[in-house]
């Protein structure tokens, strides 16, 4: 497995797109803190786009680059290897990559900027670790959506979709839920609609961190009270570990029975 | 009428000739604070010296100057009231009390200046205090450069800084206020002008307005209390040039409006507060050149208010500039910057060529249901925020900053 994943992760760390992706990080980290001159101002508006373009990235980059290496995978499937050191192989290969174009491309500028002096160093690693996260879960998602979908076109449809339905399409059921039963308490429900989409949950982890949870008046001290504890964060960081977990294991699994 | 202001001034005139100093000091035949005031003549001085004079129930019942040097020590041992004045023109200076006693049922103050009018209280220290200073029906006093620090915890067992009930013309200036429930209370107080204070870390209130007309508050600086200031049921307050700021938490603002008609509000610096403004059943109000930055919610409008312009203020950096709770809108915005505005100016005069809609649909949705709040910065709600600012269904039609400014105004 470490050998396809090394195989993998070269041959992405050739590939123009991972430098695209990379000086695009790099430029937007340098942009931002021209124009701002806030480190925590400049995380803001950080998360803002991590947690839209980091999961439609990993989701495109996946499905891509499992059709596009389909010809590669089946030369291999002809060797004596395991089937899931293959596919999870090329998985790993395809998530560290896309990490560390996010990691490098965001934390260059922002060391020369002397992170390391700020008091936004935690508020910036949870969101380099939370970007992190959101590659792996996208790009296992993304490997199973292609592993169940012969057809390209459909392939990258699914793939879209996903991305359409957790980033935007849940926060309206969930909003319209919220609306729907404001005559009932809502806290509960707000604390599990949240816990069970990966984007919302990064979104929420960053934004009480950022210390604008007195902002979020009765519901924010809800969500303080949970997220605020050492507790509170672990259970998140393990929601989100389930979620990377869960369609690795699907892939491993699916992988095995698949026919070439 | 004249006959009398003239007697008036020779009965002064040889006051002040008779006026004799007495001296009060550990060493010296008057060693009580309270004695000194039994043997004094009307317009006395009394110089207390330096030392710890453990007194309580000071009875000041003639017109007299009493001077601490080097702030002696008046410690009331937590058993009651420390000073009460009841005569006119009064001068305290340079005291330090400390120990005022708690009770449930009694105000007990450090000072407290009973239907009397001139006073002067100056350059005091309160330390340990249930009430500081507190004034019953004075008129034309001055409160100066006094220091109130108090140990307040919870609303209930602690009393306010400095507390005016039914007074008038009283001046509080240069005076630092710190953990105590309420920094400045006014109830039923006219004509008071408070400037130049700082009232920070109070339980409740910074500075507290109750059915008190025509008081104008400046240059004060209201940090990190309760809520900063609350100014209700009053009328023609000015407010200029304040600072508010750090008011952060779940029911937090920096100025609250209720009830309020005809106030002026201009020049002030609202920064880092959970609510800048919260204003209910407001009328008549006119916010100027104010600067809202960094803000949960820069103006709330719980409802009722009506005819309140907003003219020439900076909104920058906040959550929500403006959130209403109706789509009935009666209030004017005009001429106002904001770091939200996304419009062009063509022909370069300073003023965006589009209007400005100040209220999100987020907001008026998180007013409905406060829960939806959780979904702020999410794309969704960009989306329909966006939607909304180009046809707007849900938010006041005709709410609307028709010359929006295209630069921060300064002034």
């Amino acid at each position: 497995m470490l050998k396809i994943l090394k195989y993998s992760f070269y041959d992405l760390m050739r590939s123009r797109w991972s430098y695209v992706y990379f000086a695009f990080y790099l430029l937007l980290g340098i942009v931002l803190l021209f124009l701002n001159n806030d480190l925590s101002k400049a995380v803001i508006t950080l998360m803002n786009v991590i947690i839209v373009l980091v999961p439609l990235i990993g989701t495109i980059f996946g499905v891509m680059y499992y059709y596009n290496s389909k010809e590669f995978t089946e030369l291999l499937l002809a060797q004596p290897l395991k089937r899931s050191s293959i596919f999870l192989g090329q998985y790993f290969g395809v998530a560290i990559s896309l990490s560390m174009s996010l990691i490098l491309g965001l934390g260059i500028p922002f060391i020369f900027y002397g992170l390391f002096e700020s008091s936004a160093i935690w508020d910036f690693s949870l969101l380099l670790i939370t970007g992190t996260f959101l590659t792996f879960i996208f790009t296992a998602l993304a490997f199973n959506i292609a592993l169940s979908n012969e057809n390209k076109i459909k392939g990258f449809g699914y793939a879209i979709l996903l991305w359409l339905f957790l980033a935007i399409i849940y926060d309206g059921i969930f909003l319209m839920t919220l609306i729907l039963f404001e005559d009932y308490p809502l806290d509960k429900l707000s604390l599990i609609g949240t816990m069970l989409n990966p984007i919302d949950l990064s979104r929420t982890l960053i934004l009480l961190k950022l210390d604008i949870s007195a902002l979020l008046g009765y519901t924010g001290a809800v969500f303080k009270q949970f997220f605020g504890t050492n507790f509170g964060f672990v259970v998140s960081i393990g929601m989100l570990a389930i979620w990377v977990i869960m369609p690795v294991l699907r892939i491993v699994f699916k992988s095995k029975r698949k026919d070439f | 009428m004249k006959i009398k202001i003239v007697s008036f001034l020779i009965v002064l005139l040889v006051g002040g000739l008779h006026a004799q100093t007495i001296e009060v000091c550990k060493d010296c035949p008057i060693s009580k604070l309270n004695d000194a005031i039994k043997v004094a003549k009307s317009f006395d001085t009394i110089v207390v010296k330096k030392g710890t004079y453990k007194e309580y129930n000071i009875l000041v019942d003639k017109p007299l100057t009493i001077i601490g040097k080097n702030y002696p020590v008046i410690d009331g041992e937590m058993k009651g009231e420390i000073i009460t004045i009841v005569s006119d023109s009064v001068t305290v200076d340079g005291l330090f009390i400390i120990n005022v006693g708690t009770s449930y049922t009694e105000d007990y103050a450090a000072i407290r200046v009973k239907r009397s009018n001139d006073f002067v209280i100056q350059n005091l220290v309160l330390e340990k205090l249930f009430f500081g200073i507190y004034i019953e029906k004075g008129r034309n006093g001055k409160i100066f450069h006094n220091k109130i620090i108090g140990d307040a915890v919870e609303e209930y067992n602690s009393g306010n800084g400095i507390q005016l009930w039914y007074s008038k013309n009283i001046e509080i200036e240069h005076n630092f206020i710190e953990h105590v429930r309420d920094g400045i209370y006014l109830e039923f107080s006219d004509d008071c002008i408070i400037k130049n204070n700082v009232s920070a870390n109070n339980v409740r209130y910074g500075l507290h307005f109750m059915f008190s007309n025509d008081d104008i508050y400046q240059d004060n600086i209201f940090e990190n209390n309760g809520a900063g200031v609350a100014v209700m049921f009053s009328k023609k307050i000015k407010m200029y040039n304040n600072i508010f700021k750090e008011n952060w938490g779940t029911a937090s603002y920096g100025l609250l409006l209720k009830e309020i008609n005809d106030a002026e509000i201009e020049g002030n610096t609202f920064k880092d507060n959970t609510i800048g403004i919260n204003i209910e059943g407001s009328n008549r109000i006119n916010y100027k050149n104010n600067n809202f930055i960094s803000n949960g919610w820069a103006i709330k409008v719980r409802g009722a208010c009506y005819t309140n312009h907003f003219t020439s203020n900076n909104f920058l950096y906040n959550s929500f500039d403006i959130s209403y709770n109706s789509n009935i809108n009666d209030n004017l915005f005009d001429k106002n910057y904001w770091s939200n505005y996304t419009g062009y100016d063509l022909n370069k005069n300073g003023i965006g060529d589009i209007p400005y809609r100040p209220v999100k649909l987020f907001s008026y949705i998180v007013n409905r249901t406060p829960e939806t709040i959780i979904l702020l910065r999410s794309l969704f709600i960009d989306i329909i925020d966006f939607s909304e600012k180009v046809s707007p269904v849900f938010t006041p039609d005709n709410l609307l900053d028709n010359n929006p400014k295209m630069k921060k105004i300064v002034w």
